[in-house]
């Protein structure tokens, strides 16, 4: 036994001293960059266990990676969801009519007509076929990139713009940030800015529905940056627990504003591994893959429904764009990055898929095309009828009192009639629509 | 250079003595203050999330882990809890690790490192083990930011016991509050108010914004100093009304009693805890009225604090009620950001009442 207190720091032979690991990512801006080490496997190889399977037996695929299209377009191997042209059309659709939503409401923001906006390209195969893979009745916990999801479930896009400008029409009455959307009547959960809360709730939310003896699952989006939250965590925890009928998603977009994967773990293991560790389901998808996306939303959805418990699901993408209005990748990463992305660009990979089936053509992509920015630039003008930040037309002062608590109480009621009161005396002249 | 170029009574004059200034924003004020921490004392680490190659979503750190190397400034997973348990852990070893939290609306998921273990570990350990750590945060509105880029929390943090809570208005005394922080042997809250980053807001939105160029507050020494924690400023000496404020609103106080030809005595707190509650007892004793201003909800806020102690302390010099103006107690919102904001005519009114006699 010691006596008394160690010493401390001794020399330890010819030990080296401990050094500190900071993970870098390869490429910063103006580099040269080269994805050779990337391993990308051949489409259609990995074998599709039984939905019912142990989680152990998908645990390989963890470490893998599910493909479907391959470099000639066609759609192979055991994971393919076969799919009718019919439907490949639809998700066509829907994941341009998503990237055409982002590009007008992009340029919105910078036109000054609102403070902020997200785009999602390049990850629009993961939520729109997710969404078609789900029954529209299951509950989706989404991030802020999940927009795919509610234009796939039909939301109109005239309110999604509303909220975008927090005008009168706004649904959420102008209270949150343009594009933390809540739809509830579409099985969308309200999105919260503060990252990974929504991973423990979707649990929640597939606990009650088991609870209760229900038939529908729940089902949450993160970023690979959000999963070092330890709401991940407890997450998992919950989900391996009590066998929830969840599916939980990674979005591994590569980035977290200019932070790389590596700073939440990528350089060690996969984050489909994670799901070994707890002893549920895994898979690792290409994500810029809708046709993988798809089999795998099945797959884990059909899996939780069967009362087989959770899945974890990574998906791996690129951000192909800026964080966010606010930044400018630009600054932190090589541009070179997005055109040399070894796993494409999910939209082109679907369209050249179609026409390899003789079921498109790049006419008929044009064509839609031009549709879809037409559609869009109707929503948006219908939308700017109703008032755009900052112009005046917003909900009525006294509803940024209400839904604090399901009733006012008098310290809210006093602070109302305080903000009208001061309404009146900077803007004399002002009338409020439906305001008493 | 001397440590204390600042004189406690006219801070911002005294800084010419020998210390040539230069015209920064904030943002540079704060960066020079880590700089030259880092230079200092190789105890010094600096965490967070985007703070290295990127230099932080707001630029604080930016140069920093070029200078200064990967091993001092680097960036952290997204997780509060781990940001601020690691740092409580570097600072058990010996280190003087300056945590940023990219949000302070983005603290939440660190409270119990912060409020159970940091706050907490000088007492529980009968100083055997400290927590010298200083939190950076940028907090509070006007920005447009919705609910989760514009809360101010300040008040929270003012309630642990254990630790100490700062707020700076100007570039001259983020530099200088900002380096007694860092050497301050107890954890720090210091909540930066990201309106002013760039320049101060007199709380008209209708207005152009302002740069720092031309304000007394933007010319910082260069160098080292420090302005001792728990010392206020007092921003204009006045005999009609003493006005307590901080961050953002020391300048909408200033603006808006300007306007209204008010003598008021302003003092910005710039430390909440610890308070300066020589400066504010000897204004209030003066000026017998007291307006208490901040941009956080009502409910529960410092104001409740600081009024309370004004009755305590100050009771029979008041008169007339000590009035207290701050946010409203909801949510910060997005499109009535401004109709939430403690603006000039909410100041104005609170300032009519106090003035009626
Ligand atoms: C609790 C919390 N911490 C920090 C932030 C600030 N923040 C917003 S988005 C983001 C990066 C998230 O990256 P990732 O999870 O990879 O999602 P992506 O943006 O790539 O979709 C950060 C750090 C936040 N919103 N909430
Ligand atoms: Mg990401």
């Amino acid at each position: 036994m010691a006596e008394g207190p160690v010493e401390k720091g001794i020399a330890r032979g010819n030990l080296p001293p401990l050094e500190l690991y900071v993970p870098e990512p390869k490429y910063r801006p103006g580099d040269v960059v080269d994805y050779s080490h990337l391993p990308v496997p051949p489409a259609g190889l990995l074998a599709r266990p039984d939905e019912t399977c142990p989680a152990s037996e998908t645990w390989p695929l963890t470490l893998d990676m599910v493909r479907v299209l391959d470099d000639d377009d066609h759609a192979v191997g055991a994971w393919n969801p076969g799919l009718d042209p019919e439907t490949l059309r639809r998700m066509l659709r829907t994941m341009a009519l998503t990237r055409a939503f982002d590009d007008r409401l992009y340029r919105s923001q910078r036109q000054g007509k609102t403070s902020f906006y997200m785009k999602c390209t390049g990850e629009e195969a993961i939520s729109v076929a997710c969404a078609m893979a789900l029954a529209g009745d299951d509950m989706v916990f989404p991030s802020y990139r999940q927009q795919g999801i509610l234009i796939s479930r039909g939301y109109p896009l005239v309110d999604m713009v509303n909220q975008i400008y927090s005008n009168r029409a706004d649904p959420l009455k102008g209270r949150q940030l343009p594009i933390m959307y809540s739809a509830k009547d579409y099985g969308f959960f309200s999105i919260s800015g503060n990252l990974a809360t929504q991973f423990p709730q979707a649990v929640g939310w597939a606990m009650a529905s088991a609870i209760k003896g229900d038939t529908r699952i729940a089902t949450a989006f993160i970023g690979e940056g959000s999963s070092a939250e330890g709401d991940f965590h407890a997450a998992m925890t919950f989900a391996a627990v009590y066998n929830a009928p969840v599916v939980l998603h990674v979005v591994n977009n590569q980035w977290a504003i200019s932070s790389f994967s590596g700073f939440a773990g990528a350089e060690r293991t996969t984050f489909a591994a994670r799901a070994t560790g707890y002893g549920i389901a895994g898979l690792r998808v290409d994500g810029n893959d809708a046709l993988a996306v798809y089999a795998a939303m099945e797959w884990a959805a059909n899996r939780a429904r069967a009362n087989q418990g959770p899945t974890l699901i990574e998906h791996f993408t690129y951000r192909a764009e800026g964080h966010s209005t606010s930044d400018d990748p630009s600054a932190y990463r090589s541009a070179q990055e997005r055109e040399e992305w070894p796993l494409g660009d999910p939209i082109m990979r679907l369209k050249k898929h179609l026409i390899a089936l003789g079921e498109w053509s790049e006419e008929q992509q044009e064509a839609m095309d031009r549709e879809l920015v037409e559609q869009v630039k109707v929503a948006t003008k219908e939308a700017e009828k109703n008032g755009i930040l900052g112009h005046g037309m917003h909900h009525p002062f006294h509803t940024m009192f209400e839904d604090v608590f399901e009733e006012l109480p008098w310290h809210l009621e006093e602070q109302a009639a305080q903000a009208m009161r001061e309404r009146g005396i900077k803007w004399p002249e002002w009338k409020e629509r439906d305001d008493a | 250079m001397p440590e204390e170029t600042i004189s406690k009574d006219n801070p911002l004059t005294d800084t010419g003595a020998g210390a040539p200034g230069r015209q920064m924003n904030m943002i540079e004020a704060i960066n020079d203050a880590l700089d030259i921490m880092m230079a200092r004392d190789p105890d010094i680490v600096i965490l967070g999330e985007d703070v290295g190659y990127f230099g932080g979503v707001f630029r604080a750190t930016a140069g920093l882990q070029k200078k200064f190397g990967r091993n001092r400034v680097f960036d952290a997973p997204i997780n509060e809890c781990g940001i601020i348990g690691a740092a409580v852990g570097m600072a058990a070893y010996g280190l003087r690790p300056v945590p940023e939290i990219q949000f302070a609306d983005y603290i939440y998921p660190g409270l119990d490192q912060l409020v159970s273990e940091a706050a907490r570990m000088r007492y529980r350990s009968a100083g055997e083990f400290t927590s010298p750590i200083t939190i950076r945060s940028p907090f509070g509105g006007g920005i447009f930011g919705g609910q989760t880029h514009s809360q101010s929390p300040e008040a929270m943090f003012t309630h642990v016991a254990g630790l100490k809570t700062i707020i700076p208005a100007t570039p001259h005394d983020a530099k200088g509050l900002l380096i007694a922080a860092i050497e301050d042997n107890d954890p720090v809250m210091f909540f930066e108010p990201k309106r002013i980053y760039n320049g101060p807001f007199g709380g008209d939105y209708d207005k152009p914004s302002r740069t720092w160029k031309g304000h007394p507050g933007g010319e910082v020494p260069e160098g080292y100093y420090k302005i001792p924690l728990g010392k206020a400023r007092i921003v204009r000496e006045g005999e009609a009304l003493t006005v307590l404020c901080y961050g953002t609103m020391v300048h909408v106080a200033e603006a808006v009693l300007a306007d209204k030809g008010v003598d008021a005595e302003i003092i910005d707190l710039r430390s909440l805890v610890p308070l300066d509650i020589e400066t504010v007892e000897k204004s209030v004793q003066k000026t017998g009225k007291c307006l208490v201003i901040h941009e956080a909800t009502r409910t529960s806020g410092f104001g409740a604090e600081l009024v309370t102690l004004v009755q305590e302390r100050c009771f029979y010099h008041l008169e007339a009620p000590v009035e207290r103006v701050t946010g409203f107690d909801t949510p910060y919102p997005h499109s009535l950001e401004w109709a939430y904001f403690p603006g000039p005519v909410r100041i104005g009114e609170a300032v009519d009442r106090l003035m009626k006699d």
